[in-house]
């Protein structure tokens, strides 16, 4: 049984009040919130082990040279990678993006090539390509979006996929308005044709079990963020046949073997592409959020999801006359994010007031500009939910969006 | 009651909904584009001006929240007629005002109903919903003939 009470206490933050009401936190999306396992797996290592990694022969050296790459495992065993190595250290999800569009796209990419994405994209996967495609004389390829849904037109991929496409770079869960891709397909399709393939597994893995053999890519991103770990820490798994023949990202100190005055040699991987001390503490602290994942199960997870995603569908078709509800209504070809639109009241301020009420929810543009653009819309309003969160909570979130709409159409409050 | 009435007085609500002079100029002296980024706030700002650069006539188109719609609003009516030194007044007066370092023997009487805007000021993240009309206009009464400005 899923206990959702029991995983609720694991999240000290959740019993806060915000204006003296019950939070209810439905930014998922944007950040999650933090087990104490993860709290504590910083604490202990702060206040146990700390040192530098794969430098010092003293204990504590050790120690936090073990923990910190058990951690790496961690993720490696997460995504179904076939060893650690695969698995690069980044910032966050935008720094494996960067660190592909840098190395392997600046060494690859030629002119007349062209990089295939989906209007969905974060700006973190559409921008780093357009700098490639301009550098390069390459051009980018947006596959087609059905109005009806807002899914992609799988019927049209053959004109977009070609043997032109080097990349395909794509998002797995559309962190804008929650729809899952098929990715399996369009990886299948791209590998077809010869490309390269790189999923952006952001808004996916925390929420779905992602297996990067099933998926059949070469790269693949994660945020620690966004699933229960720190922030600053991330990471970029890469099949190893193509790191290794990758040039580095950064230079410097770790990712050397031998300096000299004129000339280095390489260190092997991952550490090829990790200069300087890494995030030793938050890569940690993404460990734990895996090992706290792994426990409820990820299966769970999505089922926990799906039900809220259900129950919230039901709940908001009471409003139909009032909120668009953007993408599909099947809660199995989606993710837990609501992404909604209302012509009488504008985001913003529907963001303000369902704050007022303890309820923090996302408005904007979801740093998917391009796809606000393709729905017709500035911003929505954006509800996402993870693990913890409750039927209960999202019809606070839907009581409160009635009282909103009331409020804003005859201004009577 | 709630307090997101210091937000949303009735007078902001009556702007929102019926927003003054919401206007395309065509031709019109001067224009500038404002932009939040944050929230996808829009507004296109048109003025033309007199002989003497006082703004004979304001218009603008936006799209954007109540708290954006109604400020630009309420500053058309506030510069509409005004010399271009009393329209500087109306936007230092009002970023003063918002960032609440205003002085006590500060002329609130110029803002019109701008004033009630004050009331923004307890909600820091909407500040630039509130400034982005004052800030497209400054840059429209600045040398450029046409300018952008983001309020990111
Ligand atoms: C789908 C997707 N890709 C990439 C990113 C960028 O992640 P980060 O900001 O952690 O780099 C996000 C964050 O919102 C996202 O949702």
């Amino acid at each position: 049984m899923y206990d959702v009470q029991k995983i609720r206490k694991d999240f000290p933050i959740l019993s806060r009040k915000v204006y003296d009401k019950p939070l209810v936190y439905l930014d998922n999306a944007a950040t999650t919130q933090k087990p104490r396992q993860v709290i504590q797996a910083l604490v202990d290592y702060y206040e146990g082990y700390n040192a530098n990694v794969h430098r010092g022969v003293h204990a504590l050296s050790q120690e936090a040279t073990e923990r910190y790459e058990e951690a790496r495992g961690k993720v490696a065993r997460f995504i179904g990678a076939e060893s650690p190595d695969e698995i690069i250290w980044t910032r966050n999800a935008s720094e494996s993006l960067n660190l592909v569009a840098y190395t392997w796209a600046q060494e690859n990419i030629r002119e007349g090539d062209e990089i295939v994405v989906t209007p969905y994209e974060h700006h973190s996967n559409l921008v780093p390509w357009q700098k490639v495609a301009r550098d390069k004389g390459a051009s980018l390829r947006i596959l087609p979006m059905r109005e009806e849904d807002n899914s992609l037109d799988m019927e049209r991929v053959d004109e977009f996929i070609t043997p032109r496409t080097k990349l395909l770079a794509v998002v797995h869960m559309s962190n804008g308005i929650g729809i899952i891709n098929p990715v399996e397909e369009l990886a299948r399709r791209a590998r077809a044709v010869g490309a390269t393939v790189l999923i952006d597994a952001t808004q996916s893995a925390p929420h779905l079990p992602v297996d990067v053999q099933g998926l059949d890519c070469d790269f693949l991103t994660l945020s620690g963020h966004k699933m229960l770990g720190p922030t600053g820490i991330g990471a970029l798994y890469g099949r190893r046949e193509i790191l290794e023949r990758m040039e580095p990202f950064l230079r410097g100190g770790e990712m050397v073997l031998e300096v000299w005055y004129d000339r280095a040699t390489w260190n092997d991987l991952p550490m090829k592409f990790e200069a300087g001390t890494p995030n030793i503490a938050d890569a940690i602290g993404f460990g734990a959020a895996i090992d706290y994942l792994e426990a409820v199960g990820m299966e769970n997870v999505r089922d926990h999801e799906i039900a809220l995603t259900a129950h919230a569908l039901e709940a908001f078709k009471e409003l139909e006359e009032e909120i668009d509800v953007f993408g599909p209504r099947d809660p199995e070809r989606r993710g837990a994010i609501i992404s909604f639109h209302s012509d009488i009241v504008h985001p913003h301020d529907l963001g303000t007031f369902l704050d007022r009420d303890g309820i923090a929810v996302r408005t904007g543009h979801h740093c998917t500009m391009p796809l606000m653009r393709e729905l017709g819309v500035i911003a929505t309003a954006r509800a996402s939910c993870y693990l913890y969160n409750t039927e209960e909570e999202i019809d606070a979130l839907v009581d409160s969006v009635k009282r909103a709409l009331r409020y804003f159409s005859d201004g009577a409050g | 009651m709630n307090d997101l009435r210091d937000l949303y007085a009735e007078v902001v609500m009556d702007h929102n909904r019926r927003p003054r002079n919401f206007k395309r100029i065509e031709g019109a002296d001067r224009e500038a584009e404002g932009f939040n980024p944050l929230c996808g706030d829009q507004i296109s700002l048109y003025l033309n001006l007199d002989d003497g650069g006082a703004i004979s006539d304001i218009g603008y188109v936006a799209a954007g929240c109540a708290i954006s719609k109604a400020a630009a609003s309420m500053m058309s009516e506030a510069v509409k007629g005004r010399s271009s030194a009393d329209a500087r007044k109306v936007i230092d007066g009002f970023r003063l005002l918002l960032t609440r370092k205003a002085g006590d023997d500060f002329d609130y009487e110029i803002l019109g109903d701008l004033e009630i805007l004050e009331g923004v000021s307890s909600y820091p993240t909407r500040i630039k919903c509130a400034t982005l009309p004052i800030h497209t206009l400054a840059s429209a009464l600045s040398e450029k003939k046409n300018g952008a400005v983001s309020t990111e």
